[in-house]
């Protein structure tokens, strides 16, 4: 017995010179690495700093934080919400059509391949550019924030989709066209209820992600909590940042919540 | 949910063997009325307004214009930029990874029964989690100084939140069978943590780290919009100059990369899982 079992480990594959290639190339690439440090940066009142802006974190200011005229916490929240929540949908119904026409168990290859490049050229462009070109279009604000918001999440969003829709059951189709349904009914009965959960959790998903980054669009003037935020950032008013953050985090923390429940009930049905 | 079924009640089917069954009214109704709430919501808020859309639509594709064809005469400029990216990604990646090990072995239920501590992990990894990568970023220039060390912090402690995450809700799903033996052979839970847990979440915990290390790479030429190195830096100048053909550049070469490193982790992946 004892005997069999040493044969057959002494018989494992042996794949040491792969596993040292792999190990050797991954040191290699973490040495190289290793250049981005750079201490001369830091100066030696870094750790003071941190202290300072931890401390101005932990004492948020209150007057900004339930002050509720349009400067204050909760409108900004509320229009944050706004542009992640109406930006989700936009970028979602957009990228339905663009799904299909990309997964290519259903659309040439050629076609998917295309699509598929598009959505990658989305995806690649920064949040801020996109922040650019739209308040060209509609001026600095909430506006050209929730534009943003939906094509940046086009990017994301519509890869899932493409993946939902290529591990679609063609069987159920089969069978559906056996007992004689019409084109009509095949989406109905066979393909809406495979996608629907996949799709909405997908949404969801971004939803959260969108809520998340709004902070970029401050950069740019394009709305929400983030100008804000980096304002107060940038001129040192650390109990400001503190109470905006406060007031973002918390908030994440709640939709998280509830979003996680709703995608746990999708996905069991 | 037990109230919507009191207002709109079930609708009762009797079996021919005299079973009642409950057919509960779907909740689509409610879902919608829900959306359609938010929409309006948010297009009151954020002054959405379609006829703007469509009649300035076309000022958007300008600036896209004037970036085609891309000035490749930057080119040369670039690389540094680019590598400083890559560099801070992978960085970041790779320490923030390894460092949420241990936090995430705190944080599974399966491996640690103490609730406290659990809850405590959790609550940990989500705050970190919430807070902005940018806001981060910003923290380490004022603590680092400008530059690339800037970056890796604030993507090696994203890459920990989100990775941590992902990491304890895997090592919930594991087989404990073998973790058991090794604990009642005397082993102590760290022992038995590396030589029966990690084998089996290994592999995804890989393809997961690859799969962030690709968004990190998108996410870092962000970063540089606040100071922290790498392409965000040349891209926030450039278009502060309006050298749109430039921007195209800079962004064309981000698209190849990001392209290469997308392929090369997805053929990774395949192998992994």
């Amino acid at each position: 017995m004892n005997k069999r079992i040493e044969e057959a480990y002494a018989k494992r594959p042996k794949r040491w010179i792969y596993e040292l290639v792999i190990v050797l190339i991954t040191a290699a690439l973490l040495v190289w690495s290793g250049s981005a440090v750079e201490t001369s940066g830091t100066t030696q009142n870094g750790a003071k700093i941190a202290l300072n802006i931890l401390a101005g974190i932990f004492h948020p200011d209150t007057d900004l934080l339930f002050n509720l005229t349009t400067q204050g916490v909760p409108y900004l929240l509320l229009e944050t919400i706004c542009i992640a929540f109406l930006g989700t949908v936009v970028g979602a119904v957009i990228s339905v059509p663009l799904a299909f026409l990309s997964a290519s168990n259903l659309t040439p290859a050629q076609v998917a391949f295309l699509g598929r490049i598009i959505i990658m050229a989305v995806r690649t462009v920064p949040a801020f550019v996109y922040g650019l070109m739209f308040i060209r279009v509609t001026g600095p604000g909430a506006f050209a924030g929730l534009l943003t918001m939906s094509l940046c999440s086009v990017g994301m969003v519509s890869k899932m989709y493409i993946e939902a829709i290529e591990d679609l059951d063609t069987k159920i189709l089969e069978s559906l066209d056996a007992a004689g349904c019409s084109s009509w009914q095949k989406i109905r009965y066979g393909i809406v209820p495979q996608l629907m959960p996949n799709f909405a959790s997908t949404a969801i998903y971004r939803f959260d992600i969108n809520l998340r980054d709004a902070t970029v669009l401050g950069l740019v003037g394009a709305g929400g909590i983030g100008a804000p935020l980096i304002f107060a950032m940038n001129s040192y008013r650390w109990n400001e940042a503190g109470s905006i953050l406060a007031g973002l985090i918390v908030l994440v923390l709640i939709v998280e919540w509830i979003s996680t429940k709703i995608r746990v009930k999708l996905a069991r049905g | 949910m037990k109230l919507y079924d009191k207002i709109f009640p079930p609708r009762v089917i009797e079996l021919p063997n005299g079973k009642q069954i409950f057919k509960y009214r779907s909740r689509a109704p409610l879902a919608v009325l829900v959306l359609l709430f938010l929409t309006v919501l948010s297009v009151k808020v954020t002054g959405f307004n379609m006829n703007v859309l469509v009649r300035r639509i076309g000022e958007f594709f300008v600036i896209l214009r004037e970036m085609f064809p891309p000035n490749w005469s930057y080119l040369s400029q670039i690389w540094q930029p680019l590598f400083d990216t890559i560099k801070m990604s992978l960085l970041g990646s790779v320490i923030g990874s390894v460092l949420v090990i241990p936090f995430s072995m705190l944080a599974s239920t399966n491996i640690i029964h103490n609730r406290i501590v659990v809850s405590a992990m959790r609550l940990i990894l989500s705050i970190i989690r919430t807070l902005p990568t940018l806001v981060t970023a910003l923290i380490a220039t004022y603590v680092f100084g400008l530059g690339t060390l800037a970056g890796t912090t604030a993507i090696a402690i994203f890459t920990f939140a989100y990775i941590g995450k992902i990491l304890y809700e895997e090592i919930e799903t594991v087989d404990m069978g073998s973790f058991e033996a090794m604990e009642a052979m005397g082993a102590t839970k760290t022992r038995a943590f590396v030589s029966s847990i990690i084998p089996q979440v290994l592999p995804s915990y890989l393809s997961n780290c690859l799969f962030c290390f690709e968004g990190n790479v998108r996410y870092a030429s962000i970063l540089g919009y606040v100071g922290a190195g790498g392409l965000g830096l040349i891209l926030n100048e450039k278009i502060g100059w309006r050298e749109y053909s430039s921007v195209g550049m800079i962004l064309v070469v981000l698209f190849v990369t990001v392209f290469i490193i997308e392929t090369i982790s997805r053929a990774a992946r395949k192998r992994l899982v």
